[in-house]
């Protein structure tokens, strides 16, 4: 079902089967890619692609997310020797996010385990993991298939996204708590028009928004009368299709952390002390030390055992300028560099200038203040600027709906 | 000594200087936004409000099922940044999002839109004119130089030109300074701006019609002045130095409706410390030994307090809450004269969809945005010729604007809010008082207006909610309906603001301030009055 009228060496990037429909709506015809397709930057404006996230209902192409089914006797051992968090514990129809490290413990990449039945399994990921899943199956009973292209995805975020669902057809879906996965039948609404009547789909209460939201999850075939069928239902609610600069700014108030931005993968850094552990990129509460042998265990035991030396935290930076790769210092005058920034930008929602940024021991405590040189362009005349910064708890954004029991209409 | 801005100040709650009651007499955006400032800064203090619920001109009220009313203020721009960082009030609820664009239907049948897209703008104006598509740039360019210029002067005190004080010293050399800055040039146009009238600065710029008519609605709202009167150009400055997340000029709407600020400020105020009161009508504001000492509700019941902060405008602070025997004879004629002119009236409409305006092109988001009917220069000033005559607007100006195409919680899916704002509409009537019917009537002058352009309009109205000047000063207190507390004319701007000599939040009786939009920078729902008040008042008690 992907459109591919070209061959790779004319056209290297692959469509979605959203692609058609998201060309018709973008106005800047701003694509760019994503793990080998092509996917939207931003379709009319940022800022109202941002708000339709935070204050209606948002429609995010989330297709090229690859995708694996990991199946057989020994799937849940596979997973939990292969990630930090404990899998035996996730039941069928609950979403895990997980972190994998190599044998130094530095993280390779981060995703979210879908446990589908007692031995299937769905991990999705940001990048190809192929061949490291396959090294570390040696020796267990498993099958692991790539299903990127047989899974067309959709996340549904937003205050109004329950709302949404429901006026789209999909009874009882409030009684879906956060973390949870359903298989329910494709609504009437959207299988007459496919033709597909019967049919299912995947709905999980999960996203990278920090807000009240799911994830769709499709056969290729139907994935134009859903979004046709979304559009309609959520009309009257704002929904609008954002693009990826718009969840940007949304996934940097939620503090969630993304690959090749605020860390790089250990599979692909050259120069030593570049990669990250998930202890110092603050998401130790993802590692179980206590449910046996996994990859990166030891040295993250040892890594445990000594004082930290730096540690990602969120910044609420002075002025309003988003301080994007700022250096970062212990004293106004800049002398002592104590780490950067990884992501920055303004936060419509909490009207504060935020960042993540990677600091240095002891100046990642919360509540420490330290400098940040922001560069300011006075058209084309660059100032340079010391800001304070203060280290601060994460989340920046985390508004109680996102796990309410049942989800209210906005 | 230096006093630092409070919006600047760290911590909550924190005690600087002794502990003094505070009295706020009314529970409006300024009166939260200074009380929220002067218990962060440790001071006990008490919010007085008359109605029954909090918000002043910045409320949202439930007046038929299901459906939320920006009952008076109705968007937000100018609601300073520095305010709502400093006193966290998206923790406490307040959420702005922007709108986009903004359209003119023409009696023709034809239209203006304004978009946010600069080359879908470009070409829209250009359907009307080529020439002022492109002068629309140096246009916004001179429009955000004047911004530039006064945004810096918002949250300060202004300084006394007569004063030898050395704090009023060094706030004329960073006016002066800042007036420098700009070279030569700019000092001329500024002053230039200052006292043009909007129609003479819009000719600078375009040919179009229809462009000046859209650009000039700004110029006059909340005002009892026409497009052709001096000093127009500056209001029309006034709708366009807010911002919204660095956008400058960008309106959006508080989710939940402009209450939503109040309650934001209301929560921040109790996290505080600080107690609000409603149904507390102040009659009187004490003094004594020509010192504020408390105030008497209407009751009878006295609160003493050793400060009293006043929200209400100035007129009704001195001539109704005082005994102008109390004051300085001066000071009370001044008062007298300050222009507080009623020229605004207001629609609040529950509909049962969404109106049809056939004008506008299938798929335009321009609806979402302010939408207007007066499509030139002559009919606005004509709509000016009917106040002076003591009669609203045959033909009105409107700011009309539907929030429920953005914000879900305001009406059930599928209905919709509409937020009518009237230009002009007289506080007094030639032909006699208001009467209910009189009220009908100005309603219907407006819902005609609009149906010209929306077939089946009033088929769609459920519930309507119609208010004159008169109702406004009744029901939110502001004098003959003003809704800035006060025209922004340049002889009420800056240290004339409210009256020369008392510019600075003090008034003549020690220990009573003024922190509403009467006072530097004026109305809008900017806050910035309130803060500023707050900073001088933290600053007499530190002295």
């Amino acid at each position: 079902m992907l459109i591919e009228t070209e061959p790779h060496y004319r056209q290297p990037l692959l469509r979605t089967p959203f692609h058609e429909r998201m060309r018709a709506f973008s106005q800047v015809d701003s694509f760019i890619p994503w793990s080998g397709y092509s996917t939207v930057d931003v379709f009319s404006s940022v800022e109202q692609e941002y708000f339709a996230i935070r204050n209606g209902a948002s429609l995010y192409d989330l297709t090229p997310m690859v995708k694996y089914r990991i199946t057989g006797p020994d799937a849940t051992r596979f997973l939990d020797r292969l990630v930090t968090r404990s899998v035996a514990k996730l039941r069928p129809g609950r979403v895990a996010y997980a972190l994998w490290c190599d044998d130094d413990g530095l993280l390779i990449d981060d995703g979210t385990i879908f446990r589908l039945d007692a031995q299937e399994y769905r991990l999705c990921t940001g990048e190809r993991q192929l061949d490291w899943l396959l090294d570390s199956s040696i020796g267990f009973d498993v099958g692991i298939d790539e299903v990127t292209a047989e899974i067309a995805a959709l996340a549904l975020q937003g205050p109004c996204s329950c709302w949404v669902l429901k006026a789209l057809g999909l009874e009882g879906i409030e009684t879906l708590a956060p973390f949870e996965h359903r298989s329910v039948k494709l609504p009437d609404r959207v299988a007459a028009a496919g033709a597909m009547a019967g049919t299912a789909m995947t709905v999980s209460r999960t996203g990278f928004t920090g807000d009240l939201g799911y994830e769709l999850w499709v056969d290729p075939a139907q994935a134009e009368c859903l979004w046709d069928g979304l559009m309609e239902a959520g009309q009257v609610r704002t929904l609008r299709p954002v693009g990826s600069r718009a969840l940007n700014i949304a996934r940097l108030e939620a503090g969630f952390v993304l690959p090749n931005v605020d860390f790089v993968s250990s599979a692909h850094t050259l120069r030593n002390g570049t990669a990250r552990s998930p202890l110092e990129l603050a998401l130790g509460w993802c590692v179980d030390f206590g449910k046996g042998h996994f990859t990166g265990r030891r040295a993250l035991l040892a890594e445990q055992g000594r004082p930290p030396r730096r540690r990602l935290v969120g910044l609420d930076i002075e002025g309003t300028k988003p301080a994007h790769n700022a250096l970062l210092y212990g004293d106004h005058r800049g002398r002592r560099e104590i780490g950067s920034v990884t992501s920055a930008a303004w936060s419509p929602t909490c009207k504060r200038n935020i960042a993540l940024a990677m600091l240095d021991a002891p100046h990642f405590e919360v509540g420490r203040q330290v400098w940040a040189e922001i560069y300011l362009n006075r058209e084309l005349t660059w100032e340079r600027r010391m800001v304070r910064a203060r280290v601060v708890e994460r989340p920046f954004f985390a508004p109680a709906r996102r796990r309410a029991m049942p989800p209210g209409d906005f | 000594m230096r006093v630092l801005a409070p919006w600047k100040r760290a911590g909550n709650g924190r005690r600087g200087g002794d502990p003094a009651d505070v009295v706020v007499v009314g529970a409006g955006h300024n009166g939260l936004v200074a009380a929220c400032f002067l218990a962060r800064a440790g001071l006990k203090v008490q919010v007085l409000e008359r109605n029954p619920y909090i918000g002043g001109a910045a409320v949202s009220r439930r007046l038929y099922d299901g459906f939320t009313y920006s009952n008076c203020s109705y968007v937000c721009s100018l609601l300073r940044t520095e305010i709502i960082r400093a006193l966290d009030l998206p923790a406490h609820g307040l959420q702005i999002i922007p709108y986009e664009g903004g359209c003119t239907l023409m009696r023709n049948g034809g239209h203006l839109a304004l978009y946010d897209n600069h080359d879908a703008l470009r070409r829209e104006i250009a359907r009307h004119s080529r020439r002022d598509a492109e002068a629309y740039d140096r246009f916004a360019r001179d429009m955000l130089r004047h911004c530039k210029f006064i945004k810096p002067l918002l949250l300060r005190a202004p300084p006394d030109p007569t004063s030898f004080k050395p704090g009023d010293l060094r706030e004329l050399l960073y006016l002066g300074r800042h007036f420098g800055r700009g070279g030569e040039e700019r000092m001329y146009e500024t002053l230039r701006f200052w006292t043009l009238s909007c129609a003479d600065l819009l000719d600078e710029y375009f040919e179009s019609g229809i462009v000046k008519a859209h650009l000039a609605g700004s110029s006059i709202i909340g005002t009892a002045l026409g497009p052709r009167s001096p000093g127009t150009a500056y209001v029309l400055l006034h709708h366009y130095m807010g911002s919204i997340d660095g956008t400058v000029g960008a309106w959006g709407f508080a989710r939940g409706g402009m209450g939503a600020i109040t309650q934001a400020l209301a929560a921040a105020l109790r996290a505080s410390g600080g107690a609000i009161r409603c149904d507390a009508p102040v009659e009187r504001i004490l003094t004594r030994n020509g010192r504020a000492a408390g105030v008497v509700l209407a009751s009878g019941e006295q609160i003493p307090a050793k400060l009293v902060v006043s929200n209400m405008d100035v007129r009704r602070t001195f001539l109704e809450a005082m005994d102008p025997a109390e004051l300085p004879e001066e000071f009370v004629r001044r008062v007298r004269h300050f222009k507080i002119r009623g020229s605004s009236g207001k629609l609040n409409l529950a509909l049962d969809g969404l109106p049809r305006f056939p004008a506008i092109p299938a798929g335009s988001p321009c609806v979402r945005g302010d939408l207007h009917v007066t499509d030139s220069i002559d009919m606005l000033e004509r709509a000016y010729d009917d106040w002076k005559e003591g009669r609203w607007s045959q033909r009105p100006y409107l700011d009309i604007l539907i929030p429920t195409q953005i914000d879900p919680t305001m009406a059930p899916a599928g209905k919709h809010y509409m937020s009518v704002f009237v230009q002009y509409c007289p506080y007094a009537l030639a032909d006699g008082p208001w009467t209910d019917e009189k009220r009908a009537s100005f309603g219907r002058t407006v819902i005609d207006s609009i149906a010209e352009h929306s077939p089946g309009f009033r088929d769609l109205i459920l519930h309507a909610e119609i208010r004159t000047p008169h109702d406004i000063e009744r029901e939110v207190g502001l004098t003959e309906g003003n809704i800035f507390q006060g025209e922004l004319t340049f002889d009420q701007l800056l240290f004339n603001r409210p009256i020369p000599g008392y510019a600075q939040y003090r008034s003549p009786i020690r220990g009573l301030y003024l922190c509403g939009s009467s006072t530097h920078p004026g109305g809008g729902v900017m806050g910035a009055p309130g803060a500023n008040a707050a900073t001088k008042i933290l600053g007499d008690l530190r002295r």
